[in-house]
């Protein structure tokens, strides 16, 4: 059995907005092991973004444990929790987040500016590559508003991926990608799952989800359905099978 | 951290909005321009202020007879006749702390050199007038022991005589007539130009003493005895000693006030000092003011763009920045947006003293002091107001941040 990374128990977030309290988790619990691979399926607003919050340490949940790494995130303080962001976590947003009038190879340095360890001795070589990953290699120098919505989102994939984390917490990656870009995408992760890399990633398509190791659905705020997906499709696998027509 | 980074993203968001850095650095623009540029005009007056003081002589001591006082009735300054040749004799023989001393007279005469004529001060004094007086000789020779001694009728023309005596021409050799009596002129005064309370310097005719004292005096009251110190810290010792000296001389008992009066230069020098002390004082508030508005501008502007930029704040936390990074970030950022304008305003205000100096006919002295000062200080008001802005971004929840519309 390989080392738990991640582990939840009993969490809840209650969103308290005054007049009305939301319940976004009611009672999750869940491990992710080292090397896993797991897609997070459930309907609009049923908590999957509000539990990669919690899982990326942005947001602490109302109750219950988080341990990462065995170590208790509600136990640590702004700046630990800010090192874990940067050294452990490798975080793609649902919107993008990328900073505005700033280039997509400055957008994917930016964690490392913030690398205190230096873990990552050349920052740019290492953004250049991590873009080069996503098929960006040629849109270096663009400003996001430059890029198109799925240009956007692989920078957001090369940003969390350069500082190579051991997990990459993904909400909806694919959400705005053509089906060959995705599997790309997913090639890329699968790819870097075998060398290791833990991932958790959120999709509304079922399609996307057979290319992980494992499936979580949410409902409601709580897991409703958690099982091992036998025989993962193999994205470069199916890559190949498209029609060579369909590359622009 | 890496600071050359994060100066550069200063920078890169300070350009990113010209014109409103620009109207930012305004406060601090105008406020250190306008200190650099004072503190420079000011500095140049004094300087011309001193160089005046010294050019009236080199601690200069000035005798001069006391107000006679009839039944309380005063008369003016100098009415009373009690300086004489003798108490110049007198500070000569026992005076210890005085380098020089020298009879001055004064005649206020018409002098004619052919057919032009001209009215002005003809002074008398002895060879040591030149050098307490601070007068130096451009051409020509001074007067010497024996010219003093034969009471000789030669002249020394100020600058501003000659020219209106001789235009063009060398005075030296020529006569000329101080009243009625034939002068011969041995000489010409390097300018001194204005006093420091404006009379013109060069306006005058130096002779010997006894030559005017006798030939166009009275024969007997002098205007002043003029005297050097021997050093200028112990101005006050010496006008003690000249006191004592004078008060015996003029048989004067105790409770006899002075029958003279003694001046110095270092009072000239207070009133200078007493001056510019009152602007200092001034400029310093005006610093104040100024960097206080200039600071608050820059508190505000802060705010603006923490507010304005809550999502990258958000993003930058969110992948890994610690608090502290995004507080040196902004107070990066303010301290060079305000040091930006304390550059601008150094500049401006250099040249704006430059032009007024040009302007106003004064010196523009550059104190390399001031202008570190204005460096510091302006970095300074750009940390201490930027450091709540801030604290602000720094302190905010990356989450919150990221969903901020
Ligand atoms: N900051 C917040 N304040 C108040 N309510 C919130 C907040 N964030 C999330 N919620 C609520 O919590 C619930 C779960 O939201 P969440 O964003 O986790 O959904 P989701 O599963 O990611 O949905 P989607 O698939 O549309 O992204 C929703 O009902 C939402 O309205
Ligand atoms: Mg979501």
């Amino acid at each position: 059995m390989s080392a738990e990374t991640l582990s939840i128990k009993d969490v809840t977030k209650v969103f308290d907005l005054g007049d009305v309290q939301v319940h976004a988790l009611r009672g999750v619990s869940f491990n992710v092991q080292q090397g896993e691979f797991i897609a997070v399926m459930g309907s609009s607003g049923s908590g999957k973004s509000t539990l990669m919050n919690i899982l990326g340490c942005l947001d602490l949940p109302t109750s219950g444990d988080y341990l990462l790494d065995g170590v208790p995130v509600a136990t640590l303080n702004r700046n630990r929790l800010a090192d874990l962001r940067n050294e452990k976590i490798g975080f793609v947003f649902q919107g993008f987040n990328l900073l505005p009038r700033t280039t997509a190879l400055e957008n994917v340095e930016l964690p490392l500016l913030y690398d205190r360890r230096q873990r990552i001795p050349q920052p740019r070589d290492s953004a250049i590559v991590a873009l080069t990953r996503v098929g960006l290699g040629d849109r270096l120098h663009h400003h996001p508003n430059q890029l198109s919505g799925g240009q956007q989102q692989r920078v957001a994939i090369a940003r969390a991926l350069v500082n190579s984390p051991a997990i990459v917490l993904a909400d909806e990656p694919s959400g705005n990608l053509d089906s060959r870009t995705t599997l790309e995408v997913l090639a890329l992760f699968q790819q870097l799952n075998r060398e290791g890399l833990t991932l958790v990633l959120v999709t509304h398509e079922t399609d996307v989800s057979r290319y992980a190791s494992r499936l979580v659905e949410l409902r409601d705020g709580r897991i409703c359905r958690d099982e091992p997906i036998l025989v993962p499709r193999d994205a470069k696998a199916d890559l190949a099978k498209l029609p060579a027509e369909e590359h622009l | 951290m890496k600071w050359r980074k994060l100066f550069l993203v200063a920078i890169k968001s300070i350009a990113r909005n010209k014109m409103r850095s620009l109207l930012t650095m305004l406060g601090i623009i105008i406020g250190v321009g306008s200190v650099i540029c004072l503190v420079a005009l000011g500095q140049g007056s004094q300087k011309d202020i001193e160089g005046q003081v010294a050019s009236l002589g080199t601690n200069l001591l000035i005798i001069r007879p006391g107000s006679s006082q009839l039944g309380g009735v005063h008369g003016g300054a100098g009415s009373l006749g009690t300086l004489k040749l003798k108490d110049v004799t007198a500070l000569r023989n026992n005076a210890s702390l005085l380098q020089a001393v020298s009879p001055e007279i004064r005649v206020q005469s018409q002098v004619v050199a052919g057919v032009r004529n001209w009215n002005t001060s003809i002074y008398g004094g002895d060879i040591e007038y030149l050098s307490i007086r601070n007068y130096q000789i451009a051409s020509g020779r001074i007067f010497s022991a024996r010219d003093l001694l034969v009471r000789a009728k030669v002249a020394l023309l100020g600058q501003t005589v000659a020219d209106q005596l001789f235009p063009g021409e060398n005075p030296i050799g020529a006569r000329i007539r101080i009243g009625n009596v034939p002068f011969q002129v041995i000489g010409v005064l390097a300018s001194k130009g204005q006093s420091a309370m404006g009379s013109d310097q060069d306006d005058v005719i130096l002779a010997p003493s006894t030559t005017v004292l006798y030939r166009l005096g009275d024969g007997k009251t002098l205007r002043s005895i003029v005297a050097s110190a021997s050093s200028s810290e112990q101005m006050d010792e010496a006008k003690a000693e000249v006191q004592q000296i004078l008060r015996s001389a003029h048989r004067l008992s105790g409770e006899v006030e002075d029958d003279f009066r003694l001046r110095d230069q270092t009072e000239i020098n207070q009133m200078a000092t007493r001056v510019t002390g009152t602007l200092t004082l001034l400029l310093s508030a005006i610093a104040g003011v100024s960097l206080l508005v200039g600071g608050i501008g820059i508190m505000n502007i802060m705010l603006v763009s923490v507010t304005e930029r809550t999502r990258e704040i958000g993003i930058r936390l969110a992948i890994g920045a610690r608090p502290r990074d995004v507080l040196a970030q902004f107070l990066i950022e303010s301290a060079t947006l305000s040091l930006c304008g304390g550059i601008i305003g150094i500049g401006v205000g250099l040249g704006g003293a430059a032009a007024g100096g040009q302007l106003l006919g004064i010196s523009v002295v550059i104190n390399p002091l001031v202008i570190a000062l204005a460096v510091i200080f302006t970095g300074a008001v750009g940390i201490f107001f930027g450091f709540y802005p801030a604290r602000k971004a720094a302190n905010l929840n990356p989450i919150d941040a990221l969903r901020y519309e």
